[in-house]
């Protein structure tokens, strides 16, 4: 009599499709995945617990870490929250230099997400290093401006570290209109591409109630059809003063997520190119913010921005000190795995390792 | 539907479950631990909350607090209502899971564990998720002493046993 039996196989730790350490028990029937859970924890440094130990101001590095692609939407979740307890009002010039930062972080981060998910299919960094050329002007933009490529540390509660440098605008108007180029490219080549369509349609697909329940947010609750972007729902910061849509698509397989991260890109070019007309003289920083700090009053807030991967947001309980009493992020990256089960069940293994790469995860995010 | 009108339909429906309204910059309410799935459930299908963004756990030094905030995808709130469960036996902590109502909630109750010590009644999976299984302690918790490990302490996390 023929016995059958699963295959209990791990995808990771290490991979080169986790892009970090993160690792997949898949219980395999020949090559159909049955089952599948994740196991993380391998990047845990434990921030949740050094932000007790610091004050306000030394928590905003060690956020910088957390998504490392995205270190300015970080720093400007952490500082929404702490304004919050504070009570601190931002000047105007300030919110349009966190608008400017926080989607010109968008693009970085979904053009990663873009290239990546192709490294992925097997066009070995090919669109990635496409990607990767419009990324760096962007770096270069970000260290004009703080002189750090990646771990930014600019936003702080109550504005931002510094004015924009002189040579700040003209340069980032002339990116703006490059990356129109870059991105109409992309879609050029990438969106009708055969094996592409073979490979991503009805795939992975995430019905819209199951990714409510799964609580999960961002360009992933979008592509499956629900238009929730915190930057509408909030009116945090000045976004209500553009003009920019919520794009959304309706399967929610990786074909979309993919379609969701371009459609997204031309909304930041957009909003960028309205704040850079728009940004008007000032201060850049409230002068009440130092004093606020050093004796914040009891209580707690719970600020979120719309991040790049999706909400994020910090909980910050404060018990009258200069040190925060507890901080708790939100990751964004670890919650939206939530419905891994029933995105991937049934799936082949290939197809397991587009699925994780469209919805794209930073490890340093997952484990904190 | 405000959450004042959340508040007082929650009173009519459970009279003897909320212990606190504090005075916070977010609207909250502060139940008993073992009401929890109830008043979940009573919030999820008549209150249309229906996303629950963050579960967490506080160290109050009296008392742990698990703390949910909630909003509304359908309605598109714009202020949170935040559900807090004071746990009072400090010894034993327990609070029933929500993970059969939000399955969101399931890493975030296991971190809840992991790093709090807050054990979740129902949780399919109730194990460690960030550390690994035989860790001496719940580092978030205020009394949790905070030192140098040593290799030997340390071993566990290498992969060992069928399990792997």
């Amino acid at each position: 009599m023929l016995r059958t039996e699963t295959i209990t196989l791990n995808l990771g730790p290490q991979h080169p499709s986790t892009h970090g350490v993160f690792r997949l028990r898949l219980q395999l029937n020949g090559e159909t995945v049955v089952g599948i859970e994740p196991v993380m924890g391998y990047l845990h440094r434990g921030i949740e617990k050094l932000c007790e130990q610091g004050t306000y101001v030394q928590v905003i590095p060690l956020t910088d870490r957390l998504d490392y692609v995205c270190s300015m939407t970080n720093n400007q979740a952490y500082a929404v929250a702490v304004e919050k307890l504070l009570g601190l009002e931002v000047p105007e010039r300030a919110e349009y230099i966190r608008v400017i930062m926080a989607e010109l972080t968008r693009i970085i981060n979904h053009m990663m997400a873009v290239g990546f998910l192709w490294n992925e299919l097997g066009a070995y960094f090919t669109p990635a290093m496409y990607c990767f050329r419009a990324r760096e002007h962007i770096l270069d933009l970000f260290e004009m401006t703080c002189g750090s490529r990646m771990m930014c540390n600019y936003m702080r509660p109550g504005g931002v570290s510094g004015d924009l440098p002189e040579g700040f605008l003209p340069a980032a108007k002339k990116f703006n209109d490059y990356f129109k180029g870059v991105i109409d490219q992309l879609e050029t080549f990438l969106n009708e591409n055969e094996v592409f369509l073979a490979r991503a349609v009805d795939v992975g697909v995430l019905p819209a109630d199951v990714a409510i329940n799964a609580s999960i947010t961002g360009p992933m609750l979008r592509a499956s059809g629900v238009a929730y972007d915190i930057r509408k729902v909030d009116h945090y910061s000045v976004y209500d003063r553009f003009d920019f849509d919520v794009p959304t698509c309706s399967n929610g397989d990786v074909y979309d997520r993919y379609l969701q991260h371009i459609k997204e890109m031309w909304q930041s070019v957009r909003i960028i190119e309205q704040a850079l007309d728009g940004i008007p003289e000032g201060e850049v920083m409230n002068d009440q913010a130092a004093k606020a700090l050093r004796r914040p009053p009891q209580g707690e807030a719970y600020g979120r921005i719309e991040s790049p991967k999706g909400e994020l947001s910090f909980y910050v309980v404060s018990d009258g000190s200069a040190n925060p009493y507890r901080v708790r992020i939100r990751p964004p990256s670890q919650i939206n795995l939530s419905a891994l089960k029933e995105m991937c069940e049934g799936h082949k293994i290939q197809d397991i390792v587009i699925i994780l790469g469209s919805i794209n995860l930073t490890m340093a995010d997952l484990d904190r | 539907m405000t959450n004042e009108e959340i508040l007082s339909k929650l009173r009519e429906r459970f009279p003897e479950v909320v212990v606190d309204v504090p005075e916070l910059i977010d609207f909250t309410v502060a139940i008993k631990p073992e009401a929890v799935v109830d008043v979940a459930r009573f919030l999820h299908d008549e209150c249309g909350l229906d996303y629950l963004a963050l579960l967490t756990a506080v160290d109050q030094t009296e008392r742990f607090e698990v703390v949910y905030h909630l909003w509304s995808i359908k309605d598109r709130t714009t202020e949170p209502f935040v559900l807090k469960a004071y746990i009072e036996d400090k010894e034993n902590p327990t609070v029933p899971s929500v993970t059969p109502l939000w399955r969101g909630a399931s890493y975030q109750e296991r971190e809840a564990y992991d790093l709090m010590g807050i054990r979740f009644e129902g949780h399919p999976n109730p194990k460690r998720i960030l550390l690994w299984e035989g860790f001496p302690g719940h580092p978030l918790r205020k009394d949790f002493e905070n030192r140098t490990y040593t290799f030997e302490e340390l071993k566990p996390t290498r992969p060992t046993g069928p399990e792997w």
